[in-house]
């Protein structure tokens, strides 16, 4: 995994500002953006991979039950795959602080 | 709504050729386009970008998202250079410095690097018959400097630079017909599509690719951000924007036209507009003329269908 953005010095830059290695932008977390959160109820899910293509930020991955996984790292809360679910089994809920 | 063509999605490769990280708004309608893209072109691509959104949002310095070579060039020079990039690694195949094998050079820019700013470049190398695919983003003004219109901005629609008020409705001019300025050049391929149809998209690119010479990909990408709607609509107004006629999906095969997502009946134009923030200011009487002439553009396209299939 990449070094986040705030980590590289600019010594460590290489010449023309070239970023050598492909996409290293997973190591920025978006996750930290969203305020709902997408909640999959597997009894009605019919794995038919809508919320997956239609996802903006590419966090949805297939687990190995072959139902679809936001990964809260990524996710912005952008609720597209809540409404675009054709079986209504993608509840969006809102965050909540953690307590210190 | 198809849902034979909705439901196949899963058939789509699941590598991703966008990384997660990137840093566009909620729900960008323009990265969905840009990764549905690059997943019907697969690994053996490069692609130089003009300057906009998805240069702010991908490649922020230390970082990038993409996963394959990737430059960024000023805003007017897209084409030209990815026409560069296409001769070069022509010759360095020429002369054996590289394996010989189908490499996909994509030019892609928002639609103020297509229709404004980048026109003449692009003009260029759709002339020289160059062997890449153009791609447009077009989310219909400049969403990366805060929503200045474009030649791109539709009819009444309000923008900073084109306000609404009590003497202007806002954008008083027509939304550039970029395809048929594309089209015009005589180009193999020409297609219009729209992520919120994504075995359509990736059919069209695929097709782009594979057709030897110039193509061009027009691809109407929703922005949440700029149109005034919730995230979570993106994909439901390109639908609304397809069955409304405002924007068809088309294509033209060497001349041929053949319109790819079929609308029975246009829905009535109001859907489309009222619920976005950008049209909130539209009386009936701008309705009225926007729907004249999204129902004239419509006949005009279906009697091009009919007449290029004459020949």
């Amino acid at each position: 995994m990449a070094k986040a953005d705030i980590e590289i010095l600019w010594t460590e830059l290489e010449p023309g500002c070239v970023v050598t290695e492909p996409g290293s932008s997973k190591a920025y977390r978006t996750g930290d953006w969203r305020s709902f959160r997408p909640v999959l109820n597997k009894d009605r899910c019919i794995q038919c991979g809508l919320c997956w293509i239609f996802c903006p930020d590419m966090a949805y991955a297939q687990d190995g039950e072959g139902y679809y996984e936001s990964n809260p790292e990524y996710c912005k809360g952008c609720g597209v795959c809540a409404k675009e679910c054709p079986t209504n089994a993608i509840g969006m809920v809102e965050e909540e602080e953690p307590e210190l | 709504m198809s849902n034979v063509n909705v439901f196949a999605v899963k058939t789509l490769t699941q590598k991703e050729y966008f990384s997660s990280g990137h840093r566009a708004c909620q729900g960008c309608g323009e990265t969905l386009a840009v990764r549905l893209v690059h997943k019907a072109l697969g690994r053996d691509v490069v692609v130089a970008s003009a300057t906009g959104c998805m240069e702010i949002v991908s490649s922020p310095l230390p970082l990038t998202s993409w996963e394959m070579p990737w430059i960024h060039v000023a805003f007017e020079n897209a084409a030209a250079v990815a026409t560069g990039v296409e001769a070069g690694l022509k010759a360095l195949m020429r002369k054996g410095k590289i394996p010989n094998k189908k490499i996909h050079v994509v030019g892609m820019a928002g639609d103020g690097g297509t229709a404004d700013i980048g026109l003449q470049a692009l003009s260029g190398a759709l002339e020289r018959g160059h062997d890449f695919i153009y791609v447009c983003y077009d989310n219909e003004a400049y969403m990366n400097t805060g929503i200045q219109r474009s030649s791109s901005t539709p009819y009444c629609a309000a923008t900073t630079t084109s306000p609404a008020g009590s003497v202007k409705p806002g954008q008083t001019t027509w939304k550039k017909n970029m395809p048929a300025i594309a089209a015009a050049h005589n180009i193999p391929y020409v297609a219009t599509a729209c992520p919120s149809y994504p075995m359509d998209l990736v059919e069209k690119v695929k097709k782009a690719a594979e057709t030897p010479g110039p193509a061009y990909v027009h691809i109407l990408s929703v922005c949440p951000t700029g149109w005034g709607m919730p995230g979570e609509d993106i994909i439901k107004f390109g639908r609304l924007a397809v069955e409304t006629g405002a924007f068809p999906l088309y294509e033209i095969e060497n001349g041929r036209y053949r319109i790819t997502v079929d609308v029975p009946e246009l829905l009535p134009i109001e859907t489309y507009l009222k619920p976005q923030r950008r049209f909130r200011h539209i009386t009936p009487e701008m309705t009225e003329i926007i729907a004249e002439r999204v129902a004239k553009e419509w006949e005009l396209l279906k009697r091009r269908v009919e007449f290029s299939a004459l020949d």
